[in-house]
């Protein structure tokens, strides 16, 4: 702590290229977290993804059905403890920005499924009473301005007409990465009001006794559909969001890829300004030197103004990106959980200590084996 | 006394015998000091001069640690400098020397007090001891009223006194000073040279000085010629204070 005074000193005698250098790892350090958020938004699917769940899909394609018939039928496999099905609504709030996924669920099954989504009894209760009742995720409930009772219009494109529907219910995420933007209503007003596909369901979720047993489970499912008009193709859920993300691309390399070019670029950046501004203190590194620091301090000193720089620049990005988090979901819902996970945070703060540390360590080791007289005799 | 015969055999504050310095410039070897004896005892005033490249600073960054012998030895206190580790040496000089330069070297990012408090953040003072020193030595060199104010605030000679403050602050056994007054003004290279007089009259410091000014020697109690590398005795007298 007797150090700092002269730290801060020294950080801040070229004010202006401090405030680029503090900057450069603002920035860095922001694009960081918010490409880790991406990343995650992408990946929550895996993330959060049950072990003990199944996802069943027509082998044909995900946009094909499967009869309703196969709910009783995959009951009786062994190892099967549940099962509930979903199809994709596809409707249009008010216009086509506002974008948030709506499902038909079979509302007797499909709480047993997700208990990590949480619902008040009384709430759901009056969703079962009401057949045009929806549940509404908190994220989109609050997104809207969405009150109880209100009476939500929705274009449908798959299933063509208007729809309308009453909030009876709002479900909330019991980990902060779970998804509360999602719409659903009851199965059975749909197959009641669609012309197309009747009897029929857009995947099945099948909960297995024990994670263990889920291999032989997916492959009991599809040979017991093989060779029908309706043959499925089951995988785990985690397998499932994984190949579903594989279709957008890579991401995770496009991120990485990104954020290796900027912080090489604050490194050479940060490198060459803490160089420049050791070279410029020859004469007082000396001076410490001559007084009594040694090398070992000098040393400590470089680097602890490199380290200081990285923690308040990096810092600065990681509370800009937390905050802009926060704000929600910037793509209007493309990317339905856009949460900066605090071991996101300390990731990108290590990052930024690292790279001080890269930044520092050349002109740190050129302080430390400066030779006083030489140094003298420069000033 | 100040002696440059090497006869001295008594302990002398400082005693350097045999000294040699050479440097290696391409391929040729330059021999700055030869075999120089020297002893100063507490509270002289010792003045060193000569033409450039005679090496009196070389002959003062050795006696201060700075810098190392091709031959020979340092004795500061008993301490033979010339055998101590880089580390071990850091921490004498830390102890025993305060240097003060031509271009005072003060770091101009810091105040006159944190400038002065530089050589105590190395100690285990507390912080309101620290406090205490600084100010005690900025009242010493009469800047008081300007320990807040930054380097470029101070004129030439308050800069220069800023520098002793904050050599005498860890009450140094010796005081090394390189040309301290070849940057000022005559009225203010008088105050500086009356303020070393003062702090050797009145704390009995040693100091030594290299200068090419004839009216800075004056103020020493001997003036030492440096020629070639070799030390000459010049005149040694009773100063009149």
């Amino acid at each position: 702590m007797k150090f700092f005074p002269l730290l801060i000193a020294n950080l801040f005698r070229k004010k202006v290229r401090t405030t680029l250098t503090l900057g450069s790892f603002s920035v860095a350090l922001f694009l960081f977290c918010l490409l880790a958020t991406i990343d995650a938004s992408f990946n929550q699917g895996v993330e959060v993804a049950g072990v003990d769940r199944l996802v069943v899909l027509n082998r044909t394609s995900l946009i094909q059905p499967l009869p309703y018939s196969y709910q009783e039928r995959l009951l009786q496999i062994n190892g099967v403890k549940a099962v509930t099905f979903a199809i994709w609504f596809g409707g249009i709030y008010q216009n086509e920005r506002n974008f948030f996924p709506q499902f038909a669920i079979d509302y007797t099954t499909y709480p047993q499924m997700y208990p990590e989504f949480a619902i008040p009894p009384e709430q759901w209760e009056a969703f079962i009473r009401d057949r045009e009742g929806c549940v509404v995720g908190r994220g989109t409930f609050v997104k809207y301005g969405w009150k109880l009772g209100d009476r939500i219009p929705l274009r449908g494109t798959i299933f063509p007409g208007a729809w309308e529907f009453n909030i009876r219910a709002v479900y909330e995420g019991t980990r902060n990465e779970d998804d509360t933007t999602q719409f659903w209503f009851r199965y059975d007003y749909l197959d009641e009001r669609r012309d197309l596909g009747k009897g029929t369901v857009g995947w099945y979720m099948v909960k297995v006794d024990h994670p263990d047993h889920a291999a032989q489970v997916a492959a009991a499912v599809d040979r017991l559909f093989s060779n029908s008009p309706f043959e499925t193709k089951t995988e785990t859920e985690k397998s499932f969001a994984s190949d579903f993300i594989k279709q957008v691309g890579n991401i995770k390399l496009i991120m990485i890829s990104i954020g290796g070019v900027v912080f090489f670029t604050l490194l050479l950046v940060t490198g060459s300004t803490i160089s420049m501004s050791v070279r410029e203190r020859t004469g007082e590194i000396a001076v410490l030197k001559t007084i009594g620091f040694s090398d070992i301090m000098v040393l400590c000193l470089v680097l602890g103004e490199s380290l200081l720089l990285a923690l308040v620049g990096g810092g600065t990005g990681l509370v800009l990106a937390k905050l802009f988090t926060l704000g929600g979901d910037p793509t209007g819902g493309f990317l339905p959980i856009f949460y900066l996970a605090p071991r996101k945070m300390a990731m990108g703060l290590v990052l930024a200590l690292i790279i001080g540390l890269l930044c520092g360590i050349l002109p740190a080791l050129f302080a430390m084996r400066l030779k006083i007289v030489e140094a003298l005799r420069r000033v | 006394m100040v002696k440059v015969d090497g006869s001295t055999p008594g302990d002398s504050l400082i005693r350097v015998r045999n000294l040699d310095k050479r440097y290696q410039r391409g391929s040729e070897e330059i021999h700055v000091l030869q075999g120089l004896n020297l002893d100063v005892d507490q509270g002289e005033f010792v003045a060193f001069m000569g033409p450039s490249g005679s090496g009196k600073t070389t002959l003062l960054n050795l006696l201060g640690g700075l810098d190392l012998p091709s031959a020979g030895s340092i004795t500061v206190a008993g301490d033979e400098i010339t055998s101590m580790s880089g580390r071990k040496l850091t921490t004498w000089r830390a102890r025993h020397v305060g240097f003060i330069f031509q271009l005072y070297n003060l770091i101009p990012v810091l105040t006159a007090f944190q400038n002065v408090e530089m050589p105590l953040v190395l100690t285990d003072l507390s912080k309101a001891e620290r406090r205490e020193h600084v100010e005690t030595a900025l009242s010493m060199v009469g800047l008081a009223d300007r320990m807040h104010h930054y380097p470029r605030q101070l004129s030439g000679g308050q800069e220069q006194r800023v520098a002793i403050a904050r050599a005498i602050v860890s009450d140094p056994t010796f005081l090394l000073c390189d040309e301290p007054t070849g940057d000022l003004d005559r009225a203010s290279a008088d105050e500086i040279l009356d303020l070393l007089d003062q702090l050797m009259r009145d704390y009995s410091k040693t100091v030594l000085i290299v200068t090419h000014d004839p009216r800075a020697a004056q103020h020493a109690k001997v003036v030492l010629h440096l020629e070639k590398g070799i030390l000459i005795e010049g005149q040694q007298r009773e100063r009149q204070v």
